[in-house]
């Protein structure tokens, strides 16, 4: 029998594993948006456990809105990556100085 | 105990994945091992009977969302060498903060917080249950002006992602609205004086 401490360890590991790949690859966009993509995955994971083992099914209500957010954030990410490569030949992060901030 | 057998196997191939995910050097073998650590998720959402939203994760993410950053990363011509510059650079950090994280979340999760008997109790469904007409019976009843709400943002989305990536100047035909003001009778017709011509039989022409 799976116990929910050991679902919530693994989401924990996979949020670390992610957040770990951001600062790592912090040159690449598409990297990045794919450590955001495994971030909401883990976070979901723990919404879904909880809704199993209380036995109530708004955990995963809101599981299905993440995942609705998370296409459209990705689906605008990478039009704005598309965009991007077209004015600047590049996908490096480092490329996006044009406002000097 | 068989449960917990699969649970491991797939936790295993889910961070295994996820791990290879971070350090693959190709944008495209790291976007497959995403595909792979989405079924290995959603085999962990199927043991956790959440069956709806794990064949949605199948279909929706690995189906669209995985296609279209597959898509992306194969138009792109990316120059790999200088996108891995820091890579070495920011390994140590990395590494720090990840185990950080682990330390702080493991004292929260694997403590005995999670392990009372209200955590423990799972409720066993019989056959005839349906996870998907439960879900559909509070989404529609309690949350209708949410789901609604997500409708309108994935609307936005289509909106802007195809606003953001056409081509103005060379695809479309739009009109200008201005121009189409300011126009004049002139700019439009003009009469030419011209002889009347010689009605002719059908097909007949006058040589």
């Amino acid at each position: 029998m799976i116990t929910l401490p050991e679902v919530l360890s693994l989401a924990a590991l996979l949020f670390c594993i992610s957040v770990a790949g951001i600062f790592l690859n912090r040159k690449n966009v598409i990297i990045l948006l794919m450590c955001i993509e495994l971030m909401l995955l883990s976070v979901n994971m723990n919404f879904i456990a909880f809704s199993h083992f209380l036995g109530d099914i708004h955990g995963q209500i809101f599981v299905f809105f993440i995942l609705t957010v998370a296409a459209a954030e990705s689906a605008i990410g990478l039009a704005i990556l598309v965009v991007m490569f077209r004015n600047k030949d590049t996908i490096n992060v480092d490329a996006l100085d044009s406002m000097k901030g | 105990m068989i449960e917990q057998i699969i649970f491991y196997l797939f936790g295993g191939i889910l961070l295994l994945s996820a791990a290879m995910v971070v350090v693959m050097r190709n944008p495209i073998h790291a976007a497959l091992f995403l595909v792979l650590s989405f079924f290995a998720s959603a085999a962990i959402w199927l043991l956790l009977q959440a069956e709806f939203l794990a064949i949605t994760l199948v279909l929706v993410y690995v189906g669209a969302v995985m296609v279209l950053f597959l898509f992306v990363v194969m138009m792109l011509d990316i120059n790999l060498v200088t996108l891995r510059e820091g890579f070495a650079k920011f390994l140590p950090i990395g590494i720090t903060v990840a185990v950080l994280m682990v330390t702080a979340m493991g004292l929260v999760v694997g403590a005995d917080y999670f392990m009372s008997d209200t955590y423990m109790a799972i409720k066993s469904v019989g056959p005839d249950y349906s996870n998907t007409k439960e879900l559909g019976m509070t989404l529609y009843t309690e949350y209708l002006y949410q789901f609604e709400v997500a409708g309108a943002i994935l609307l936005v989305a289509i909106i802007a992602a195809i606003s953001l990536s056409m081509n103005k100047s060379k695809i479309t035909k739009s009109k200008k609205p201005e121009d189409q003001v300011f126009v004049k009778k002139q700019d439009r017709l003009r009469i030419v004086k011209m002889q009347s011509e010689p009605n002719t039989k059908n097909g007949e022409s006058e040589a």
